[in-house]
């Protein structure tokens, strides 16, 4: 059925922003124009709005297979949907772990299935993510991963990291690295200062994050691979990412809404929906993660949703799973933090958010006549205050819960159909 | 008026310090008298240890039945594995027992105060991970103030393993609170310059720290620090950073040395110093006593005024 999204102002994600018309059809963007009328389209009324090419996140936990009671690939891209993402990247820490073209070619089949937003698998590094034997990269690139982590398990062997490297690229895989020395960070759980001391929590100390990227930087430098950096949240870090790429390093690096918005103050009180790895860090290096976007040291914007039982949140701090549920608040978590603050412009977010993960997922992006019609409609006059009960996502844990923010996903179309509609109408699955 | 739950001196006024210190100076009387009273009739307290403990737990004990509490005890064998939905069950059973005061020591920081977010009963942090030891500071505060006159500008210095101490947290947000000045001495492994910002002193110099002090004030070392790395030996350690004689000449003439026990003898305390005049360590015990009845006394006081809302 052909849609026509009327009247918005579209950000189409090259550069663009006009007010004008959009005509979907077979999935595709068939015409963008001042006014398209049609007798037989539906109209998505998008006056006052903003159309924006559909988020993509590429540090997504599905928790399927294993850990369904947690997420499942159906109300994690609900989730999704809900965010205003059309793709997302899923990581390959499930049980079975993504170490094999079985449970690949198994994650496309339940999305197929079950999923409201488009899937793609990252493959692990390590067979079982042990840290000990290549995966089989090659298969695993042929049933359709572009990327590769070990995602929690950093590789402590530098050793087998650098081998991951040059195996890896022979495929022009991307490694995703989560940087962190287990032994620097030890028994830690939250950011290691004044907070830290003050509650008597273990922390962990900034340079856990800074001194394995640093080694990752050294052995993408000898040997090309494309490097990519997740979830950075200290000053040095981007320090250490800017000079790489100056110095002609392959490398791109993310950061997590909450890392951005947040600081190690709100971890006082003892709320777990405040831990995450890495943790929430001091307003220094919030400051510096915003520079970095700016400046484009940090290209992509990632929300490393983890969703996880109520039971894992419900224990004292130290025991308390990492992680925090976020894809479905993601862009209203920025747009009221960062836009409405005037740290960066919508059309930043679009690139952070959408353009350039998708860059890096080697999949189509941005809004123009013939590609895909992933496209979200967001309303940034509109206020909402969170309840995570509302969440479609099965994890509740976000320490935004109760948090009033700004900016509201109205539409999410995946391939031309409206997938997701505010209030919940219009849910289709079978991407 | 103390809040519902005693979690840390943290969150405490100066106000609430100072009238629990005085409720506690009336409770010694009954200790050092006839050790009987009515004051918590009816009511019933728990302690439930989920890390071992003899003498903060007997210490609640006494304190409940001289004030003519029902008292229970609960001890939890714990390991890093106990996940705390457990705890949660656990202290909510307690509580369907009618309990009205639960103390709780955790080998986890803030596991109180996850008890307390769900529990009606009200909840006395006995000693939480490396976060606070609220009690043992109230009855080295008490200890304190019955051999100075006042707090104000006097010179405290705890010494040890801060970083890992919940007693010197606690002790260091009321000394600061009461208007002490507060001097942390140890190796940097176990004491981070971050301790400034929190409006104390910081020492390496164990000498320096000690100088003109009022009071002296030592903590237990776990030896196991040293197997991982944060000190090189007890010897060394001794050498550097432990109360002796010698050093307590460089303190005032009348300064009084505290220790929260069990003394690692000759390792943070010679022996000899730690039997010397200049030792309240006995003292603080019996404090400890008064200053857990209060506790209980004004909770349970504040209980009975608010029993609408609980």
């Amino acid at each position: 059925m052909k849609t026509i999204i009327k009247g918005g102002t579209i950000i189409n994600g090259y550069g663009g922003n006009e007010k004008a018309d959009i005509l979907v059809d077979n999935g595709k963007v068939e015409a963008i124009e001042k006014t398209i009328e049609s007798n037989d389209a539906l109209i998505i009324d998008a006056n006052g709005k903003y159309v924006l090419p559909g988020f993509v996140d590429m540090h997504t936990h599905l928790r399927q297979p294993g850990f369904e009671e947690k997420e499942t690939i159906k109300t994690g891209t609900h989730a999704a949907v809900a965010g205003g993402y059309t793709t997302v990247a899923c990581m390959p820490n499930t049980n079975p772990v993504i170490d094999n073209e079985v449970v690949v070619e198994y994650i496309k089949s339940i999305a197929k299935r079950d999923g409201y937003s488009k899937v793609i698998p990252i493959g692990s590094m390590t067979k079982g993510m042990m840290g000990e034997e290549i995966s089989e990269m090659a298969k695993l690139k042929d049933a359709g991963i572009v990327a590769l982590s070990d995602d929690g398990h950093p590789i402590m062997n530098a050793g087998l990291m650098k081998r991951i490297m040059i195996y890896g690229s022979m495929y022009d895989l991307l490694m995703i690295t989560h940087c962190e020395d287990k032994m620097l960070s030890g028994e830690g759980v939250m950011n290691n200062g004044l907070i830290s001391t003050m509650i008597g929590l273990r922390g962990i100390p900034h340079e856990a994050e800074e001194v394995m990227i640093a080694r990752n930087i050294i052995l993408a430098k000898s040997t090309g691979a494309r490097l990519h950096i997740a979830h950075v949240s200290t000053k040095d870090s981007v320090e250490l990412i800017r000079r790489a790429k100056a110095d002609g390093v392959n490398i791109t690096a993310e950061v997590t809404p909450h890392n951005l918005c947040l600081t190690e103050e709100i971890v006082d009180g003892f709320d777990t929906n405040t831990k995450a790895y890495p943790p929430l860090r001091t307003k220094e290096d919030v400051d510096a993660l915003i520079e970095g976007l700016k400046d484009g040291t940090i290209d992509v914007i990632a929300t490393d949703h983890a969703p996880h039982t109520k039971d894992d949140k419900k224990v004292p701090y130290e025991i308390a799973a990492f992680g925090i549920s976020g894809i479905e608040i993601a862009f209203s978590v920025i747009y009221t933090y960062l836009v409405k603050n005037g740290l960066i412009t919508l059309e930043d977010l679009v690139s952070y958010m959408s353009i350039n993960p998708a860059k890096l997922l080697k999949t189509s992006y941005g809004i123009k006549v013939g590609n895909a019609a992933d496209i979200t409609v967001v309303d940034t006059n509109k206020e909402y205050t969170v309840n995570v009960d509302n969440f479609k996502s099965k994890g509740k844990n976000s320490p935004f819960n109760g948090k009033r923010l700004t900016g509201v996903v109205e539409y999410t179309l995946v391939d031309g159909k409206i997938i997701y509609k505010n209030n919940g109408k219009f849910e289709e699955c079978n991407v | 008026m103390i809040k519902k739950d005693v979690l840390g001196i943290r969150d405490m006024s100066k106000e609430d310090l100072i009238e629990i210190l005085d409720t506690a100076k009336e409770m010694k009387k009954i200790i050092e008298g006839e050790k009987i009273s009515d004051i918590l009739k009816g009511k019933t307290i728990i302690t439930i240890f989920f890390e071992p403990s003899t003498r903060t737990r007997l210490s609640f004990e006494m304190a409940a039945k001289y004030l003519g509490a029902h008292f229970g005890n609960i001890e939890t064998k714990t390991s890093s594995v106990i996940k705390g939905e457990s705890l949660i069950d656990t202290v909510r059973t307690v509580e369907r027992m009618k309990a009205d005061v639960i103390i709780v020591r955790h080998n986890m920081s803030g596991a109180p105060h996850l008890m307390a977010k769900y529990l009606n009963a009200s909840i006395i942090n006995a000693g939480d991970g490396l976060n606070e030891h609220p009690t043992q500071a109230l009855l080295d505060l008490m200890t304190i103030r019955e051999k100075k006159e006042s707090f104000k500008g006097l010179k405290v210095v705890i010494i040890g393993d801060i970083v890992h101490s919940r007693v010197a947290r606690s002790n260091m947000w009321g000394l600061l609170k009461l208007g002490a000045e507060v001097r942390l001495a140890g190796p940097a492994t176990l004491l981070p310059k971050t301790f400034e910002k929190l409006g104390a002193k910081v020492y390496y110099d164990i000498d320096k720290a000690i100088e003109d002090v009022d009071v002296v004030m030592g903590l237990r070392i776990q030896l196991e620090r040293q197997k991982s790395g944060l000190f090189p030996s007890k010897d060394e350690f001794a050498r550097y950073f432990g109360i002796t004689s010698e050093r307590m000449k460089l303190a005032k003439k009348n300064a009084i040395l505290m220790h929260p026990g069990p003394i690692n003898r000759n390792v943070e305390i010679s022996s000899e110093t730690a039997n010397s005049g200049y030792s309240v360590i006995e003292e603080q015990v019996t404090n400890g006593v008064a200053v857990r009845m209060a506790l209980l006394k004004l909770l349970c006081e504040r209980r009975k005024n608010n029993e609408n809302n609980y």
